[in-house]
């Protein structure tokens, strides 16, 4: 900008990302599956068998697939062109099965663990953790109270094994595979996830944690997650995404199915870090009966391209959604984010806070939905988007669509598009801030009403995240 | 400390300040009067960096170094300070976090303590009559015009300055608010040397704030360097008897 000595780059390359990226490096760890480019029914019967499943989940994936195969890719959001579904490989298991115990982990991933910081997370803040290496979850742990409680976290593919009624009673109820092109494709080739169950009444005081790992080139990880918490049980679940830096595009499709009972209340925060190529695509949706509370907290920094909407379906009266998110569009990034919120029952509310920023020619667009039917007498909902831009190369777009089919409701929506003022930059820089912090002082204060609602521990990583950025784009 | 000599600046190709000549000493308060578009608070932006403000001639010393190649934060670390007549909103950063990185940017080496900026501020917002409620709001967000130039003078307090410049303090503030800030601002030119450049069109601050010496400024230029009589003939003549 304008203050610099120097003449300011304008825009930060993909090189000086990598350096900032501490996750970059692939880690060096055995497969023992690795199938080829590609996909095809051959592929989704060997995967299927491989896991050992049941014959309903196999015929799901065949019916999944042929969905698939039928939908186009959607046009309406991002560009999906770079994406070569030919040749990315649908199924990668490392050699190493799933360990119940630290010090059984494979030194290579134990690395990247401890940078990504799971050990001493888990020893000091969680109840839970699982680490999924592409396609399979490699390591997980629970605290034997809850464990004692009845409270249950998997990896889905276990819990197909261990409670397959369960499974089957939810599985795809939420997120049907019709529901679209991608959903249907996670539904043919999903593998790993979390599967996470609290019986009544349980509080998990503390969150449960689970990190995300694409370690290859071309992967495509397709992991499967579903959250149960029963009549007035309460749980906080912590999703952490990661990748090396390759030239090759891999590809993030999941799907996350949240099932929220009467008074039950369910917190999924999502700090999501991919390297700059991955494309991330995915479907976020809860069903919540009487008086329940879902909340998403979605942290958007890393990938190419994210299409993410988390949704809340309040089905039962007084049920209430919530969704904050951040999305940090940089050089070459766009974010497509958002959320919907779907009113079906009386005095139901919502509320939608959604901050994008847009630096370097990133483009972040708010797509969101508030949707009140007939009967939902009394319901409320709230959508604040503010957008800002830091710069003339960047952009931001906002669609919002409203379906309100009851007139006894209310509904506000405040939308605002800003940039950092050469007036705010002036008076931080005159107190003594240099440009960079004086910009990243303001992008942080944007960003506070969301990062105070985010543990502790992640509102510092994202602060850090948000302040690498800046500095990387100063010459 | 501070040496102003024939400073010619534009705004977008306007000549607005013509060849201005202005010096301040440590420990001094100099008020810089004049009518409004005289280019008083043009001095002011000029001397922070503003880069709207282009300088096309002259110089601007301070203590021995040249001011005009440096970047707008460089010249706060040396000790410059300007209480703004309109300062920014800066939703989400409170008071304290905004001075406690520029606290630990200015003194690299010293470690400075949140704990102690917290009790600091408060001690201090307590003596400019600040409701503490405003500190844990977004910087001057939703202030008043009277609070904002009381958190201007807090921070000032904190940062301690070597020249502060008050850009029209005086406007908008009632008796009370006035003396207060003014009793705040002397204190530092007692206990510290600190030295002030008043910008002021009225009369009103200097009863508070005694000046050293006054200057008059009309259309881009400074007529007039005197004592305080010059304040006392303004107040009698006005500025429209000196043309």
């Amino acid at each position: 900008m304008r203050y610099a000595k120097s003449p300011v780059k304008p825009e930060a390359n993909l090189k000086d990302f990598n350096d900032s990226y501490k996750l970059g490096k692939v880690d060096d760890i055995a497969y023992a599956y690795k199938g080829k480019r590609g996909l095809d029914e051959k592929l989704i019967r060997e995967i299927s068998a491989m896991k050992g499943e049941p014959e309903w989940m196999l015929l799901r994936r065949l019916e999944a697939y042929k969905v698939y195969l039928s939908k186009p890719i959607p046009k309406w959001g991002g560009d999906m062109e770079p994406i070569h579904f030919e040749d990315i490989y649908y199924y990668l298991k490392p050699a190493d099965t799933e360990k119940k115990s630290w010090n059984d982990v494979p030194k290579a991933v134990k690395e990247t663990f401890e940078k990504i910081g799971v050990p001493q997370a888990e020893k000091e803040m969680l109840a839970g953790v699982k680490g999924q290496y592409d396609s399979e979850v490699v390591y997980g742990s629970i605290k034997k109270t809850l464990s004692a409680k009845g409270v249950l976290f998997l990896s889905m593919d276990e819990a197909l094994k261990l409670y397959p009624e369960i499974v089957k009673k939810y599985f795809g109820t939420i997120v049907p595979m019709g529901d679209n092109k991608l959903a249907a494709l996670n539904t043919a080739v999903w593998s790993g996830g979390s599967f996470v169950y609290v019986p009544a009444g349980v509080d998990v005081e503390l969150p449960l944690q689970a990190y995300f790992r694409i370690n290859s080139e071309s992967a495509g990880q397709f992991e499967r997650t579903l959250i149960i918490a029963e009549e007035g049980a309460k749980v906080h679940y912590i999703e952490g995404c990661s990748a090396p830096a390759f030239s090759s595009a891999s590809l993030h499709a999941a799907v996350v199915e949240v099932i929220v009972k009467k008074k039950a209340r369910v917190q999924y925060t999502t700090v999501q870090n991919w390297y700059k190529n991955v494309y991330n695509l995915v479907t976020k949706r809860a069903w919540v009966e009487e008086k329940g509370e879902m909340r998403w907290v979605d942290g958007n920094l890393g990938s190419a391209l994210t299409m993410k909407y988390p949704s809340c379906i309040l089905a039962g009266e007084g049920a209430k959604g919530e969704m904050l998110s951040i999305a940090w569009a940089g050089k070459g990034q766009h974010q497509d984010t958002g959320a919907k919120m779907i009113h079906l029952a009386p005095n139901t509310t919502s509320q939608i806070i959604s901050k994008s920023i847009s630096k370097n020619g990133g483009r972040a667009t708010y797509r969101g939905m508030v949707q009140m039917n007939k009967g939902a007498v009394g319901a409320r909902s709230k959508v604040v988007c503010d957008a800002l831009i830091l710069d003339e190369l960047s952009r931001s777009d906002t669609y919002p669509i409203n379906k309100i089919f009851e007139e006894d409701v209310i509904l506000e929506h405040e939308a605002v598009v800003s940039r950092v003022s050469e007036e705010q930059l002036l008076y931080l820089m005159s107190r003594g801030l240099p440009e960079h912090e004086a910009e990243a002082m303001v992008v942080n204060g944007f960003l506070e009403p969301v990062l105070k609602e985010v543990p502790m521990e992640y509102a510092v990583e994202m602060n850090r995240l948000v302040g690498l950025e800046m500095e990387g784009s100063v010459g | 400390m501070l040496k102003i000599n024939n400073l010619k600046v534009n705004i977008e190709d306007k000549e607005i300040l013509k060849g201005v000549d202005l010096s301040i000493k440590n420990g001094e308060v100099v008020a810089l009067m004049g009518p409004n578009g005289s280019g008083k608070s043009s001095l002011a932006s000029t001397i922070i960096g503003n880069p709207n403000y282009k300088v096309v001639g002259g110089k601007i010393d301070f203590e021995g170094e040249d001011l005009l190649s440096m970047t707008p934060d460089e010249r706060a670390n040396k000790g410059i300070y300007l209480a703004f007549q309109y300062p920014a909103a800066i939703p989400g950063v409170t008071v304290r976090e905004m001075l406690l990185s520029a606290l630990r940017i200015k003194n690299r080496e010293i470690i400075v303590s949140a704990l102690e900026l917290k009790k600091t501020v408060e001690m201090e917002a307590e003596k400019l009559h600040l409701e503490s409620e405003l500190l844990n709001r977004g910087l001057n967000e939703g202030f008043s015009g009277g609070e904002k130039k009381k958190m201007e003078i807090l921070q000032m307090r904190v940062l301690k300055p070597k020249l502060l410049i008050l850009d029209e303090v005086d406007s908008g503030l009632d008796i009370d608010a006035l003396a207060t800030i003014a009793k705040n601002v002397a204190e530092m030119v007692k206990e510290n040397k600190m030295s002030v450049l008043v910008i002021t069109h009225y009369q009103r601050i200097l009863n508070y704030l005694s000046p050293d010496s006054v200057a008059v400024m009309k259309d881009g230029v400074i007529v007039e360097v005197g004592g305080k009589e010059i304040v006392e003939r303004l107040e009698k003549t006005g500025y429209k008897q000196e043309e």
